[in-house]
């Protein structure tokens, strides 16, 4: 994790982390901010090696997953156990990356409050136990 | 209830293990095959991260798996057992007869591997080793996920599907 301007790695399953960071830059004009990773065609060495030049590359030390469990999240927490600056957000949403490229920094607060920000964006309509139309 | 599947993939624990297999399964435990991760409490604890809390995860070595087969067997839910690659499942078979079914759900590209499907690369030391499991009476196919179709070996033998 860094004080200074964000930038992270959006990784996970096919096309997730190209459509999210397609979205970023849609509403908010900052895709610049990822870098995108998918685990297509990777065993889990091939993953973790993907991810590892992309932090490099793009200057990051966050990456943003699709799925707690998936190969992708694994992948990431084997680099953050081997470099603590390093920092690892599981189930990745357009609210959350969305708040993290406005922010200022990609402290741990920072991440804190991107992941509490998805979680808010979870709304069900109706919500349990109100009648429903159908 | 027996484990329901015998799996090589080589990204282990993953999304289509627990989401894909573990829906249509109704997975209650995973047992992962691995002499490397299970010599590493680490890793041990980074797949147990992996795994969805309604889930059991089990790490064995080649050795000790063999001996808690029967105790695998006897649980009450369903199970799948993942090995990363071919000649340590083709290990298993040989120590544990009961096996019937090997799926291959993931063998990725490495030099010296070549396409049969876009989730299965092959060396002719893995042809030799899969061509070893079937003659122990063992089915062998490739299947990524529960809803697609199942590729019988001598598709994949024979170079992939036409």
């Amino acid at each position: 994790m860094s004080s200074g301007p964000p930038r992270a790695v959006v990784a996970g399953h096919a096309g997730f982390a190209a459509a999210l960071i397609e979205l970023v830059g849609c509403v908010a004009g900052r895709a610049d901010v990822f870098r995108a990773v998918t685990n297509e065609g990777c065993d889990s060495r091939g993953v973790e090696e993907a991810l590892r030049v992309a932090l490099r590359e793009h200057g990051a030390s966050v990456v943003f997953t699709d799925l707690p469990a998936g190969s992708v999240a694994i992948a990431a927490r084997r680099i953050a156990h081997s470099d603590p600056s390093v920092a690892v957000v599981t189930g990745a949403s357009a609210a959350m990356l969305l708040d993290f490229a406005l922010g200022d920094d990609a402290s741990a607060e920072a991440l804190g409050r991107a992941a509490a920000r998805a979680r808010d964006a979870i709304v069900v309509h109706p919500a349990s136990g109100a009648p429903r139309a159908d | 209830m027996p484990i329901e599947c015998f799996r090589v993939d080589d990204r282990l624990v993953h999304g289509q293990v627990v989401v894909g297999w573990g829906q249509s399964l109704r997975l209650g435990f995973i047992v992962l095959v691995d002499d490397t991760v299970a010599a590493n409490d680490w890793e041990c604890e980074l797949y147990s991260m992996g795994t969805p809390p309604e889930m059991t995860l089990f790490v064995e070595t080649t050795d000790s798996v063999v001996l808690r087969l029967p105790e695998f067997d006897a649980r009450a839910d369903a199970g799948m057992l993942l090995t990363a690659d071919i000649p340590t499942m083709g290990r298993l078979v040989q120590s544990a007869p009961r096996i019937r079914a090997v799926n291959i759900g993931g063998v990725h590209h490495r030099i010296g591997r070549t396409w049969r499907l876009p989730y299965v690369f092959l060396s002719p030391e893995d042809d030799a080793a899969l061509a070893a499991i079937a003659s122990c009476g063992v089915r062998v196919t490739a299947q990524d996920l529960p809803g697609a179709d199942e590729v019988p070996l001598e598709a994949l033998l024979s170079g992939g599907p036409a």
